[in-house]
C-alpha cells in the first residue's frame, strides 16, 4: 500500500471550470464550483501544501497580535483578594488544559475521517496533532503543579481534575508510541485511528470515576478554582489567552501538517528510487 | 508589576510555557527545513513526481 | 455457534497447556502479591488496609502479561489470517477469543484471591469482597485489552506497547474494583453503587472490546 501520490484530480477540472466562466453561467453555479473547488482543495495534499503556504502568514500574525493583546491583559490584570497575583498562572493554565481536551476531540474527528471516510488528509491531521496536544496537557500539569503549590501548599494532589489530565498526558505518549511503531504511515494511522477513538470513549469515563475516587477519598483541602462566575476583569484576559493558545495551535498544527506532507514526498522519492535502482 | 510572596511560582509558570512553545515552534521550522533539504537533495539526484512535477514545489 | 464454540474450545485447551501461559498468570499474580509486604512492611494492619488494593494490582499486571499471547500466538501461525476470513463475523470472533481468555486465565485469578488473602491478612469478608470485584471485573480487564493486544498484533510490537496501552483503560476498572472492595470491609458507603458500575464497565467492554479489537485486526492485517 503506502502512501501514493495521486495524479491530481483537481487539475483535471480546471479546464473545464475555465470553459464554464467563460460560457455564461450564473453566478450560483460559478459560486458552488469555486466552493467545491476548496474542499477538494483540503483533501489534495499538494493542494493542501498551496493553501497553507498562504494562510501561515496570516496565521502566524494573528497569534502573535491576540497573545500579545493577552499577555498584556494579563500583566495588568488585578490581584484576586483569595489568591494574590498567582491568579495570573490561571491566564495559561486554563487555556493549555482545554487545548489539551480540544486537541484529542479533534483527533477523534480525524480518526473517524480515516476510518469512517477514508479521507487522504485526517492521518496527517491525526499524527501531526498528538505532540502538540501531548505538549499542551504537559503545560497544563506543570502550570497547575505551580499554581497548586501557592493554593494547596503542595506541588501535587490525587485531585480528580489532576488525575484525569495526567492519564490524558499518559494517553498522548502511548498514542505517539504507537504512531512510530510503525514504518508505514498509513498502517500506523488506522491503528491510531481506532485507540484515538476508544480513548475518546475512556476520557469522559475517567473523569467520572477519578471524580467518584476522590470523593470515596476524601480529599485533605478544599480547591477553589474562582468558581465559574469570574469577573470581568479576570474573564476577558482568559478568554483572549484562550482564543491566542487555539490561534497558536492552528498555526503550529497546519505548518506540521505540512512537514509531515514533505516527509511523506520525500519517502515516495526515496522508495521509487530505490525500487529503480534494484531495477 | 507587583507580582506578591510567590512571584517565582508565577514567573516560572510562564517561563515554561514559553520554553514548550519555543521548542513546539523551532521543532516545526526545523523540520521545515530538513524535509525541504532532503527533498532538493532528491530531486538532484534525479527523482521524479510520479505526477511529473517538481519535488520541492510547495506552492 | 458451533464455530465460537470450537474456537472458545480450542482457545481454553491450548492456554492449558504447558508454555499456553494461563496458569503462568496465577504464578505472577502469587509473586506480586508476595513482593508487596517486601516493600510495604510487615505490618499487618497495614497490609490489610492495601490488602484489595494489592490484590487487584496483582490481578491486573498479571492478566496484562497473559493478554499479550491472545492474538500473537495465532499471528506467528497463521491461523489469525484464517480467523479473519472466515465466515464468522470477526466481532464475534474476538469476542470468543477475549471469553476464553478470561476462562483460562481471569478465572483461576479470582480463584487464587482467597488463598492470598490470607497472605495480606484479609479476613472472610475482605477476601469474598474482593473475589466478587474480580470475578465481575476480570471480564473487562480482558476485553479492553483484547483491543491493546490487536493494536500490538497489527504493528508486530508486543510487550510495554500493550502495556502502555492498555492501562489507561484499565484505571477506571481498577478503581472502582478497589472502590467495592473498600466499602465491603469499612466504609459507610455501600457496596453496591461501585459495583454496579463495575458491572457496568464489564459490560460495556464486552461490546466495545470486540468491535475495536475487529477493526483493528480488519484495517491492520495485510
Amino acid at each position: 500500500m503506502g502512501w501514493i501520490e495521486a495524479p491530481d484530480a483537481a487539475d483535471q477540472l480546471l479546464p473545464r471550470q475555465q470553459a464554464a466562466s467563460e460560457s455564461a453561467l450564473p453566478a450560483v453555479a460559478s459560486a458552488t464550483i469555486s466552493g467545491a473547488m476548496t474542499l477538494i482543495d483540503l483533501a489534495n495534499p499538494s493542494r493542501f501544501l498551496a493553501l497553507a503556504g498562504r494562510i501561515l502568514p496570516w496565521l502566524m500574525a494573528a497569534t502573535v497580535l491576540v497573545l500579545a493583546v493577552g499577555l498584556y491583559q494579563s500583566a495588568t490584570a488585578p490581584d484576586d483578594y483569595q489568591q494574590g497575583a498567582t491568579v495570573k498562572i490561571m491566564f495559561i493554565h486554563v487555556p493549555n488544559a482545554w487545548l489539551a481536551m480540544f486537541v484529542w476531540g479533534m483527533m477523534s474527528l480525524a480518526a473517524l475521517g480515516t476510518l469512517v471516510w477514508r479521507h487522504p488528509l485526517a492521518d496527517v491531521a491525526a499524527k501531526t496533532a498528538a505532540p502538540i496536544g501531548a505538549a499542551f496537557t504537559f503545560l497544563a500539569l506543570v502550570t497547575g503543579s505551580l499554581w497548586g503549590r501557592p493554593m494547596w501548599g503542595t506541588y501535587w494532589e490525587w485531585d480528580a481534575r489532576l488525575t484525569s489530565v495526567l492519564i490524558l498526558f499518559l494517553m498522548y505518549l502511548g498514542l505517539m508510541a504507537l504512531w512510530r511503531a510503525v514504518e508505514d504511515p498509513s498502517r500506523a494511522a488506522r491503528a491510531a485511528a481506532v485507540l484515538t477513538l476508544v480513548g475518546a470513549i475512556n476520557i469522559p469515563i475517567i473523569k467520572f470515576s477519578v471524580d467518584w475516587w476522590n470523593t470515596l477519598h476524601q480529599p485533605a483541602s478544599v480547591i477553589r478554582m474562582g468558581g465559574s462566575t469570574l469577573d470581568r476583569a479576570f474573564l476577558t484576559p482568559l478568554l483572549v489567552m484562550a482564543i491566542g493558545f487555539t490561534l497558536l495551535f492552528l498555526t503550529l498544527h497546519i505548518a506540521a501538517m505540512r512537514n509531515e506532507i514533505l516527509r511523506r514526498r520525500v519517502r515516495t522519492l526515496q522508495m521509487l528510487q530505490a525500487s529503480k535502482s534494484a531495477a | 508589576m507587583a507580582l506578591g510572596p510567590y512571584a517565582s511560582f508565577i514567573v516560572m509558570s510562564y517561563a515554561m510555557v514559553a520554553t514548550v512553545v519555543a521548542v513546539l515552534i523551532i521543532w516545526v521550522i526545523a523540520d521545515y527545513r530538513r524535509q525541504m533539504a532532503r527533498l532538493r537533495d532528491l530531486e538532484a539526484a534525479g527523482a521524479i513526481r510520479r505526477s511529473g512535477r517538481s519535488a520541492t514545489e510547495v506552492k | 455457534m458451533t464455530a465460537l464454540a470450537a474456537l472458545i474450545r480450542r482457545d481454553v485447551r491450548v492456554a492449558m497447556r504447558v508454555g499456553g501461559g494461563a496458569l503462568i498468570g496465577v504464578l505472577f499474580f502469587l509473586t506480586v502479591v508476595v513482593l508487596m509486604p517486601f516493600a510495604v512492611g510487615p505490618d499487618l494492619a497495614l497490609l490489610k488496609k492495601l490488602g484489595p488494593a494489592i490484590l487487584w494490582i496483582g490481578a491486573l499486571l498479571a492478566s496484562l502479561l497473559t493478554l499479550d499471547r491472545l492474538f500473537t500466538a495465532d499471528h506467528d501461525d497463521g491461523s489469525l489470517d484464517l480467523i479473519v476470513m472466515s465466515r464468522t463475523p470477526l466481532e464475534l470472533a474476538c469476542a470468543a477469543k477475549a471469553l476464553a481468555h478470561w476462562l483460562a486465565a481471569g478465572l483461576p485469578l479470582v480463584a487464587a484471591t482467597p488463598v492470598l488473602g490470607l497472605l495480606l491478612n484479609l479476613d472472610a469478608t475482605a477476601t469474598g469482597a474482593v473475589a466478587l470485584t474480580l470475578l465481575a471485573g476480570t471480564p473487562a480487564l480482558t476485553f479492553t485489552g483484547m483491543i491493546g493486544a490487536a493494536l500490538a498484533v497489527v504493528l508486530h510490537r508486543g510487550g510495554l506497547l500493550l502495556a502502555v496501552l492498555v492501562l489507561p483503560l484499565s484505571i477506571p476498572v481498577l478503581i472502582f474494583g478497589v472502590a467495592a472492595s473498600n466499602a465491603a470491609l469499612s466504609g459507610p458507603s455501600p457496596f453496591g453503587t461501585p459495583f454496579s458500575i463495575l458491572c457496568a464497565l464489564s459490560l460495556a467492554s464486552l461490546v466495545i472490546g470486540p468491535f475495536a479489537a475487529a477493526a483493528s485486526l480488519r484495517h491492520g492485517l495485510d
